[in-house]
């Protein structure tokens, strides 16, 4: 544990990649097998499991210190990490306990959270006030991380996979495919072992890396142009608000991997059966997409938020199935009859999927209506003679449900992760309102103890009713002299969250509006985000909620 | 016993005022007469006709006030008597010269103690409990996360940065208030490492401890548009403002340190984005102010700058008779200059 609490501090303590890799390449040197197996699994960010929960550790240590529940609140509030919170509160260790020799990772995570599944509330609490004891803060911040399966580092897949491919004397690339599909966790000693052994067979189920797209700067039809060149080099697609999966049918069976390579199969389980009648040997890159019911009437988009209710499932019920229907639109081609296509232009893998998967989405939406039938789609292609043609063609985005255009070089070769210069996103530009702040929250991480996190509210009448909250969109300088406004200006304080006189406003961007009877006006923001600090402008100048109602 | 129709000390517009004896206790404005707990800004402002202090404060408090401020001494410990209220400065451990005021009328005795630490410190006289009847105590740390190492420990944890620093051919970088925090590292360093230089606005400082005969190591003065100062040796203490600034390029390769109770939190040091935190402060930790609560044997506490409601409710809660008072005392600025004011820019 000492060893992997000192790789967690180094990783954090440096932003530089090349530190980070050698940091990471000393542990695995060093460490056991069995050690090195559980750290690549919490690295790679499998799912942790969590037998203890926030709440219990929060009581226990406010038993533990003697401090009231609201103390423990409050200071978590101001520190803004929970894990840390917790180990700054505690006593100093035990140092007789201390003094014993400390356990490794996979002995830690075997003993103090995998051995307490469907163990009694006492004697999960006696195993944790024991570690707490025998553990350094520094040591207890990066445990209560892992008991709450909230670990996350600051390294990437691919900075792993370098680390381990630098040890095993692989190309990354390799490493990084051999590190696929292990967000299930269970990679053991033996796993390890046979991850940097230059024999080892590529696996039956893992998927491929996932080729990201970057986002495209410019918006306007004459700077895309300028940017990208000649159309007849790109193909256009829509931009489905789905989540972006590979479909894996080799051998006997077919799996279906989130681009968090989770393994979805029972949270989709009737393209399960569709894809199962591919060949053997098919790989598709694609995205899930929640479809209305069949008996709706016309077969329309649901979006992600109706998908969501499905994916993080193990059973998905039968009324669920019934009303969120899910189909997969398949965009790449990544194998066929076994083969490894991604070194292929982009043009010939899609023309090989088209025979593959016959299907169009693009005829399904446009007929409307039968979705019952093929599960398995190919992603419409988007005509248009030019630039500015498509851009006319983006604008049909949000009536469509979708998010906008991608663009993918004809040329293309699959890559893996986000290198730019291949595959760009051109989202719709956002829709937009002036908004009040009228609450504010102290952030965490980086931002803790200041007043980072808004909620914002526009004119209904007379009086200001709250939209959105939202986290992002201004630099450090703006936040702290925000939070100076927000203490300066409280009116109320209920816990952690300030109620602020109303004077600033902010240009909050958004990607849509819907109704919604959560909120008191109304109405629901997606994805709200500020885009900058309005100094020039006075409450008075903010927008109403009859401005978002025409956006609905 | 404090009667609840006329407060001893109370806050007006101008500061905490004491009526009986028509004198303030760190005014925040211009007034005639300033009793004065310790010579940071937010404590000491010019302009007022007559100030008291502790008289190993005064040098401070001169460099601080300018050359014509009328500038009165007590002792520590030594009554003195304003209008029929006897007044008595006791030390407060924050900084050189940091005073609680003591307040005797009828009977009634009332505790100011301006900033203050229990933690050890070279450069200046320990803190010392002073029983009373109200107790007005700062709270800029007081939430229990706030637990401060033992300064020794501390030290040797810079040391160890500096000699490391060194031997890479690194200068090293200390960023601390001016006054107080720069001295007490100061103090604190082992001069066998390399040079010590300060910027300007500790040096003044620096030289005004050693007038009160507060022992410090070899220190030098940056000099003015130097260049390549140190020579990859020397520990450099200055204060924060100078952090991205184009005076700092003069040290060439350099590791840059806060020093700071602020420091505690790893999202306050990652937001001040420098190569080292060293938990070190001259106020008093959660189990500090609670122990100074408790020595005061006060039954009411008025909780000023900080945590102020969070530190009154708890101690309400144990049974105390407390509340948070609103002062113009700051001392919360994790974001600003240091635990202290943030007046550190001397001109």
């Amino acid at each position: 544990m000492q060893d992997f609490t000192d790789l967690y501090w180094r990783l954090d303590g440096t932003t530089k990649t090349q530190e980070k890799v050698t940091a990471l390449a000393d542990f695995f040197a060093a460490a056991t097998a069995a050690d090195a197996a559980a750290a690549v699994g919490v690295l790679c960010g499998a799912r942790q499991l969590r037998v203890v929960s926030t709440r219990q550790l929060r009581q226990w240590v406010a038993e533990e210190t003697g401090l009231p529940d609201w103390l423990v609140e409050d200071s978590y509030a101001h520190v803004g990490d929970l894990a840390e919170t917790l180990a700054l509160l505690l006593p100093e260790a035990d140092p007789a306990a201390a003094a014993l020799p400390s356990p490794g990772l996979a002995e830690t995570l075997a003993t103090t959270i995998h051995g307490l599944r469907g163990a009694s509330d006492d004697r999960k609490r006696e195993v944790v006030t024991a570690t707490w004891r025998r553990l350094a803060p520094r040591e207890r911040i990066v445990w209560h991380k892992l008991v709450t399966g909230g670990l996350r580092v600051g390294v990437s897949r691919t900075l792993v996979a370098r680390a381990l491919a630098g040890l095993a004397g692989l190309e990354p690339a390799v490493m990084t495919h051999r590190l696929m599909g292990l967000a299930g966790g269970g990679l053991d000693a033996e796993g390890f072992g046979k991850l940097l052994d230059p024999e080892t067979a590529a696996d039956d189920r893992r998927p491929y890396p996932f080729f990201l797209a970057s986002p495209l700067e410019e918006t306007e039809p004459a700077t895309v142009a300028t940017a990208l060149g000649d159309l007849a080099d790109w193909q256009a697609e829509w931009k489905w608000d789905g989540m972006r999966a590979q479909i894996v049918r080799r051998g006997d069976d077919a799996t279906i991997w989130s681009r968090g390579e989770e393994l979805v199969n029972e949270a989709f389980p009737e393209l399960v059966a569709a894809a199962e009648a591919l060949p053997a040997g098919t790989v598709l890159d694609g995205e899930l997409l929640a479809v209305s019911a069949a008996e709706a009437g016309p077969l329309t988009l649901l979006g992600f938020a109706a998908l969501s209710k499905r994916a993080g499932r193990r059973r998905v019920p039968k009324k669920i199935l019934a009303e969120i229907p899910s189909v997969f639109v398949a965009y790449d081609l990544l194998e066929q009859a076994g083969e490894d296509l991604r070194s292929r232009p982009l043009a010939e893998r899609r023309q090989r999927l088209e025979t593959l998967v016959p299907d169009c989405f693009a005829a399904v939406l446009d007929r409307g209506g039968e979705a019952a039938a093929p599960r398995l789609f190919t992603s419409p292609l988007v005509d248009g003679d030019s630039w500015a043609a498509l851009a006319a063609r983006r604008q049909e985005s949000r009536a469509r449900g979708v998010e906008g255009l991608m663009l993918k070089r004809r040329s293309s070769p699959y890559r893996t992760g986000r290198v730019r210069g291949d595959w760009w996103k051109w989202k719709i530009e956002p829709l937009e309102i002036d908004a009040v702040l009228l609450y504010a929250q102290a952030g965490h991480g980086r931002r803790a103890g200041l007043h980072s996190d808004y909620t914002l509210g526009v004119w209904d009448g007379e009086r200001l009713v709250t939209i959105a909250k939202a986290y992002s969109g201004l630099d450090d300088a703006e936040i702290v002299e925000i939070d100076r406004i927000v203490r300066a200006t409280t009116l109320e304080r209920h816990g952690p969250v300030r109620i602020c006189e109303p004077t600033l406003v902010m240009q909050l961007a958004f990607e849509g509006v819907s109704a919604s009877k959560r909120h008191k006006a109304g109405l629901a923001v997606r994805f709200p985000r500020i885009v900058r600090w309005r100094r020039d402008k006075t409450p008075a100048d903010a927008g109403t909620l009859d401005d978002l109602r025409r956006m609905l | 016993m404090p009667s609840p129709s006329s407060p001893l000390l109370e806050v007006t517009s101008a500061g905490l005022y004491c009526a009986a004896g028509d004198f303030f206790v760190d005014p925040w404005r211009r007034v005639e007469r300033a009793v004065i707990t310790h010579a940071h800004a937010d404590h000491a402002r010019s302009g007022c006709g007559r100030y008291l202090c502790a008289s190993p404060g005064k040098p401070v408090l001169r460099t601080r006030m300018g050359g014509n401020a009328v500038i009165d001494t007590v002792r520590y410990g030594e009554p003195t008597t304003i209008n029929g209220v006897t007044v008595s400065l006791h030390p407060a451990g924050h900084v050189l010269g940091s005073a609680q005021v003591r307040l005797e009328h009828k009977g009634e005795t009332w505790v100011v103690t301006g900033d203050y630490k229990l933690a050890a410190d070279p450069t200046c006289a320990p803190f010392e409990p002073v029983a009373c009847d109200v107790f007005i105590t700062e709270s800029t740390f007081g939430l229990p996360v706030y637990r401060w190492p033992d300064p020794a420990s501390v030290a040797a944890e810079i040391n160890a940065w500096w000699l490391a620093n060194r031997d890479a051919g690194r200068t090293s970088v200390i960023l601390a208030y001016a006054l107080g925090k720069a001295q007490r590292i100061a103090a604190l360093l082992d001069p066998a490492i390399g040079p010590i230089v300060a910027h300007g606005a500790v040096m003044k400082l620096v030289e005004a401890y050693r007038a009160s005969g507060v022992k410090l190591p070899p220190i030098d003065r940056v000099p003015p548009r130097a260049r390549r100062v140190g020579g990859g040796r020397a520990l450099v203490i200055a204060p924060p403002s100078v952090l991205g600034t184009p005076w700092l390029k003069m040290f060439g390769e350099s590791s840059i340190a806060v020093a700071s109770g602020w420091m505690t939190v790893r999202g306050v040091r990652r937001r001040r984005n420098v190569a080292a935190g060293f938990v070190i402060s001259d106020h008093a930790d959660f189990p500090g102010l609670l122990e100074a609560v408790r020595a005061s044997g006060a039954g009411r506490v008025l909780v000023t700058h900080g945590f102020a409601d969070v530190l009154a409710r708890y101690l309400r809660e144990r049974g105390l008779d407390a509340a948070p008072l609103v002062t113009r005392f700051t001392g919360e600025a994790a974001d600003g200059a240091d635990d202290g004011a943030a007046d550190d820019e001397e001109p």
